[in-house]
């Protein structure tokens, strides 16, 4: 007899944790929630905010498509809670640029058709604005590598290179992180 | 000057801005009001019964809806035909949660439904489930006896054809023989998107299902009649899809407990599979493939045998059509082909891109190259000896097949000359073992049935709506530009739209026949459109157009003229302004021509050129370089059809090297199942790719050209990648993946 | 994932006053593995203390020539830290050989030590595993263990230690200095972690409630003569089949001092000093470096699917002590190693 969970115990199961006053500020703006603590960054966007361009492919930290800048650093925002982010500077791809006005990356993207189903591309996009943030990566294997984060199951990596090369090439730093809701 | 003509052009993703910054709409991103979430509860085993779910348990946490289990679903549909979808495989299908039974590892056995995501994870991960394990068998090399000939039963399965000539005499006596046996695990179609269904739970007890799926007809038809839904009541929408790859041509559990509990609770529920989950359905089956082939003294093929067993289900006969390719790649009079499935209790394999064709190129390609070494002969010239210029399979002749066009392009621009036949022979400047090897394939060009409608509105903007799919291989572009070119409208005054059972029908997006079949559709749509409007210009005043027949007229740059006299001309605006109507709109479909198609055997081809380097002390191979030359007709846009083939070979570079899901006999359970075991590339991997379209007219497949793009840029890159690591090394690995181990 | 309460924690002394007021508590720094276990209910706290805003993510030289990495600098820091790529390019490229850049910005160096291991079973509840539950089993002996230990394993456990950068500490030998209710301490790199022997759930030597301050790294880092290889199943994204970390000191083409450590190979990164005993004086040629080798594979064995381990060990070992000797790999802000 096998059970599920193994490690359970028969009754008297904890109670659910009680929600408190998380502030996040999320592409220039202050969001407060009432959330519990077991609400990982990427769920509060996605389930709490509906900025659902930001993107669950594994909810592990295996893919990247969850990838969001906290203070201009690219991190996996399904490995992180979201009450660890209070008073941190978090922008999704919803604060890079709208489609009448795409962020350089964005309009690179589409250009190199760096993408097929999607899905993926949020996280690209902001992944590759952390590396621009960085500025460690120059030649096409730097950029191949510290791009690896992000899996494209499409497989438009070609694209993807393409699409980074020529954003970095132009030598666009860093660029305005903050554009207005 | 700008033109409307925008077929075979490169234009961008219309569809680009929304998927780059978040706004494409995904299954499980529709913001419903009131929704609840539903958590999925897997079996830990493989075979056997539940005995006991302590539902009570968790349903006393504040917010826990309900477990939702074999003990309390309601009563549904009964027989069998009520479940199957438009690609079931014979066979009984799966139904969640109907009985106690378990069938195979992480079956779903129950789903929570609570107030929020967190809590419903929370209460699936303290539900206790008793069960009782019977013994499994999930390993295919114990069945390599019990193999048996399937049915026909899925649409599209074609069982081998008979055999011809004598093939084990002309192999015995051959100048040149090869024989081997060739493997390749399970694989998993892991889009980047979770399987995900929202069902918004509307006051009227209707719903909308909005389901990742690669057909919304197939969903809907399989809900209503297994929930007893009228198709009024059951609205099914998938505007985007975050990759499919054939994971979403049937339905999956998850569409299902969510429909079912949106309907008992009547309340919206979304249910979002997790990463494991995704390896508990369907994949692309473990296979066995044997092959003999013998070749004359003047290098023609004398013989070509080729069986293969895998792996189904106990409870489908999943089909593929693996080995029929070797009676039809190359020219060859004495042919035997040999298919068998073999049952475990896994879940049903599932078509998972080029299926079939995928495994068997890999097969035949190897074979073929191991046949021209044994043969002595350069790869590409034994494939030339043997170039098939007539299907002997159908015993017809090919619509159009410019093979030899990808050979002769793909060779010259490759540098295929410069390489030396021995292996071990090629080195680069570090010292690295170079190969080069070859492979190719076929894949069918289809049609299927599809149905369209096309608006156009007093300010001269075109609507055109049929419910195919996207999931990246950029229907909505595509769509766009022929009803744009048939209409004669700049790209921005048209709008396509997909996904929606509100929408005419179109076919399961699969096969490569999505181009080919809503193509058509729209085309003849926007011509009938095309027609009334001709009408209406007519009628107006000192109309230049009176007496012109609609195949006197075309569409172009915003204006209907005449062929002959492009002075002869109304303005498309003006026309629509004239006719006081707010808008005018068509229905219209197309179905293959099959008077015209029967007598021909009609397919894509290809040839891959590939590169490997190899570190032969540590076993690792690079792809550095990869040249896919394909013949699929015309290219509707080459961007978006550049990318299906680059994704191709990021596909066959993975399926060489990397993929494999590998299943613990002991547990009857997969165990590499998430994103960092189960290797797919990565950036790093992906070097130099190269893609070459060549010119290839076809106006029997149909009016367009098009013959697809999906699945024949996949073939034969697994075996040139394979083929290449034996000239580099001379090692001849015939269990894929290619991983370090196998080559140390 | 269970139910559990938050607290972010103000101080060092609040942290761990708190993770001992709570049992069944647990510090979270960057959270990068405990959450993924959490998800996976193989991790079961009922208490979170949050211990990343401490101040303790400084990077600093230290009066003995040495430097300390703060427990919680994030690992991309420390790997991009100038004093790290002069002085300890070895770390530094261990460091960006692991994880992906996103996880580099949010794991921290003191959460890098706390990793637990990739074993499939380990991960599955529904497979027993000694690791997670003392005494169901191994189900990895006998199973599928392609990734699995081929040195120091046990018949409890043959998981292997997941990290890159702990491979590089291994050779390195910092002092792990950490903080618990009995005060301060500080333990030897080489004791930090622990092989499974008959009690795998123990992967390291932490006493309960304790907390990592920092790493502090000897004035010694090899910063001319090293290498970090790692060979995995595809170029980057992926744990270590196999991984080496190796630092010579030269005179010549005498080896003065040496270190060799391994990754992917046991429960805890192996570093071999009988190995670089043997190194000690002797030319750095292939026969001697084939020599160590095969001394550190010797009592080596293989569980079945990665049987080919043993072999591959042995010739990263080769191939990375060759490329120490020539000094060629350089500190640098990616990794590019994994294509030698």
């Amino acid at each position: 007899m096998i059970q599920h969970p193994t490690t359970s115990s028969a009754g008297g199961l904890a109670a659910p944790p009680p929600a408190g006053t998380v502030r996040l500020t999320i592409n220039g703006q202050l969001h407060t929630l009432e959330i519990a603590p077991w609400t990982t960054l990427l769920d509060a966007l996605r389930e709490y905010l509906h900025l659902t361009g930001t993107k669950k492919g594994c909810d592990h930290g295996q893919c990247g498509a969850c990838t969001v800048l906290v203070e201009g650093k690219r991190i996996n925002s399904c490995l992180t809670l979201a009450v660890m982010h209070e008073g941190e500077e978090i922008t999704t791809i919803e604060g890079l640029g709208t489609q009448e006005n795409l962020h350089p990356l964005q309009q690179a993207f589409v250009d190199h058709d760096a993408f097929q189903c999607g899905y993926c591309t949020p996280g690209q996009i902001c992944s590759a604005q952390g590396l621009i943030n960085e500025g460690k990566a120059h030649t096409e294997a730097e950029i191949r590598e510290l791009m690896s984060g992000n899996l494209c199951r499409c497989g438009a990596y070609v694209g993807i290179l393409n699409a980074v090369k020529e954003v970095v090439d132009k030598g666009i730093k860093n660029y305005e992180l903050k554009i207005k809701n | 000057m700008s033109t409307t003509n925008y077929i075979g052009k490169a234009p961008s993703r219309v569809d680009g801005p929304a998927k780059v910054t978040g706004a494409a709409t995904y299954a499980a991103e529709y913001n419903v009001p009131g929704l609840t979430y539903g958590w999925v509860v897997s079996s830990p085993i493989a075979k056997g019964k539940i005995t006991k779910i302590h539902a009570d348990e968790v349903l006393v946490l504040p917010g826990v809806l309900q477990v939702f289990s074999h003990e309390n679903v309601p009563s549904l549909a009964w027989f069998d035909r009520s479940y199957k979808d438009q690609v079931a495989p014979g066979g009984s299908p799966f139904r969640p949660l109907h009985d106690n039974e378990i069938k195979f590892s992480q079956q779903p056995v129950a789903l929570i439904v609570a107030e929020n995501f967190e809590l419903a994870r929370y209460a699936a991960s303290v539900l206790r489930i008793e069960y009782e394990a019977a013994p499994h068998e999930t390993n295919l090399e114990t069945k390599r006896q019990e193999g048996f000939e399937p049915g026909r039963g899925k649409t599209g399965y074609m069982p081998p054809p008979p055999p011809r000539g004598n093939p084990d005499k002309a192999w015995e006596e051959a100048a040149h023989r090869m024989e081997a046996e060739y493997v390749h695990g399970t694989q998993h179609h892991n889009p980047m998107e979770l399987f995900a269904t929202t069902v918004e739970y509307h006051a009227n007890g209707k719903i909308t299902a909005y389901d990742k799926t690669q057909g919304v007809y197939n969903v809907q038809a399989y809900l209503t009649k297994i929930f007893g839904l009228s198709k009024d009541n059951c609205r099914v929408v998938n505007e985007y899809m975050g990759g499919g790859f054939g994971s979403g041509l049937r339905p999956q559990y998850q569409v299902f407990l969510a429909v079912l509990a949106a309907l008992e609770l009547k309340r919206s529920v979304r249910v979002t599979l997790t990463r494991q989950q995704m390896f508990s359905f369907g994949h692309r089956p473990h296979t066995l493939q044997y092959l003999k082939l013998a070749t004359n003294p003047d290098g023609t093929l004398a013989a070509v045998q080729h069986h293969a067993l895998h792996e189904t289900s106990q409870f489908e006969d999943y089909t593929e059509n693996v080995v029929n390719w070797s009676g039809m790649l190359y020219q060859c009079d004495n042919v035997k082909l040999g298919y068998q499935l073999a049952k475990l209790d896994v879940y049903t394999p599932l078509d998972m891109r080029a299926p079939g064709a995928a495994t068997g190129s890999i097969g035949l390609e190897v074979a073929m190259d191991e046949m021209a070494y044994a043969a002595g002969l350069d790869p590409l010239e034994f494939r030339l000896r043997n170039y098939a210029e007539k299907d002997q399979n159908m015993n017809k002749p090919f619509s159009s097949k410019k093979l030899r066009d990808c050979y002769h392009q793909g060779a010259a621009k490759f540098g295929w000359d410069k390489r030396t036949q021995e292996p071990r022979s090629m080195r680069d400047a570090d010292g690295k073992l170079v190969g080069w090897g070859i492979g190719g394939g076929a894949w069918d060009a289809s049609q299927m049935k599809s149905a369209a409608k096309a608006t156009i509105t007093a300010d001269g903007k075109l609507l055109v709506l049929s419910a195919s799919g996207e999931n990246g291989t950029g229907t909505y572009t595509i769509m766009t530009q022929i009803a744009a070119e048939t209409l004669g409208l700049p790209l921005e005054a048209v709008t396509f739209r997909l996904g929606d059972t509100d929408q005419p029908e179109a076919p399961l997006q699969g096969g490569s026949w999505t181009a080919a079949s809503v193509g058509t559709a729209v085309k003849n749509t926007c011509e009938a459109l095309g027609e009334k409007l001709l009408k209406l210009a007519q009628k107006m005043e000192g109309s230049p157009l009176k007496n012109a027949n609609f195949e006197d007229v075309e569409f172009v740059n915003g204006q209907i003229r005449l062929r002959t006299d492009a002075n002869q001309a109304v303005v498309l605006r003006d026309v629509l302004q004239a006719s006081g109507e707010a808008k005018i709109e068509v229905d219209g479909s197309a179905m293959p021509n099959m008077v015209k198609q029967m007598p021909y055997s009609m397919h894509s081809h290809n040839m891959v050129f590939a590169e490997v380097k190899v570190d032969e002390d540590l076993g690792t191979v690079h792809v550095t370089r990869v040249l896919n030359a394909v013949a699929a007709g015309r290219i509707l846009n080459q961007k978006t059809a550049r990318s299906q083939v680059l994704g191709s070979v990021v596909w066959g570079i993975s399926m060489a090297l990397m993929e494999e899901t590998v299943m613990d006999h002991k547990f009857g359970r997969y165990m590499n199942h998430n994103y960092a075991e189960y290797h797919v590339p990565v950036n790093a991997d992906i070097h130099d790719i190269d893609v070459i379209f060549v010119e290839e007219e076809d106006d029997i497949v149909n009016p367009l050209g098009v013959k697809g793009i999906g699945e024949v840029g996949m073939l034969g890159v697994a075996a040139a990648i394979a083929n290449a690591v034996f000239h580099a090394t001379g090692k001849r690995v015939r269990d894929l993946p290619i991983m370090i181990d196998k080559l140390l | 994932m269970n139910s559990f309460t938050y607290h972010r924690a103000t101080a060092i002394g609040d942290a761990v006053q708190e993770k001992a007021e709570h049992p069944g508590s647990a510090y979270i720094g960057g959270g990068t593995n405990l959450l993924d276990l959490m998800k996976e209910n193989v991790e079961r706290p009922t208490h979170l203390v949050s211990v990343g805003k401490l101040p303790l993510a400084a990077i600093e030289s230290l009066p003995d020539g040495g430097l300390r990495l703060g427990a919680m600098a994030t690992n991309a820091d420390t790997a991009w830290h100038e004093d790290v790529k002069q002085r300890y390019p070895l770390l530094n490229q261990a460091i960006l050989a692991g994880a992906s850049p996103q996880l580099r910005n949010m794991a921290t160096n003191g959460g890098n030590l706390m990793q637990r291991t990739r074993c499939y079973y380990f991960y599955d509840l529904a497979t027993p595993c000694n690791k997670r539950e003392p005494g169901s089993g191994c189900s990895a002996i006998g199973g599928y263990n392609r990734i699995h230990a081929i040195l120091g394993t046990s018949e409890a456990c043959i998981a292997t230690h997941p990290s890159d950068m702990c491979v590089a500490l291994a050779a390195l030998a910092p002092s792990v200095r950490v903080s618990g209710p009995n005060g301060e301490r500080s333990i030897p790199f080489e004791d930090f972690h622990r092989l499974p022997g008959n009690e795998p759930e123990k992967d390291n030597t932490l006493e309960p409630g304790e907390l990592i301050l920092s790493l502090d790294l000897p004035a010694q880092g090899f910063s001319k003569n090293f290498s970090y290889l790692k060979l995995r199943d595809r170029s980057s994204y992926a744990f270590a089949l196999i991984s080496v970390a190796a630092a010579l000191e030269l005179d010549g083409h005498i080896i003065t001092d040496a270190r060799l450590a391994l990754g992917g190979v046991a429960h805890k990164p192996w570093r071999d000093q009988a190995a670089e005993n043997l190194l000690k004086g002797q030319p750095a040629t292939a026969e001697t470096f084939a020599r160590v080798a095969a001394r550190v594979v010797e009592n080596a064995q293989g569980q079945g699917s990665n049987d080919f381990k043993i072999e591959l060990a042995r010739r990263a070992i080769v191939r990375a002590l060759k490329q120490a000797a020539e000094g060629t790999q350089k500190a640098s802000d990616v990794f590019l190693n994994s294509n030698p």
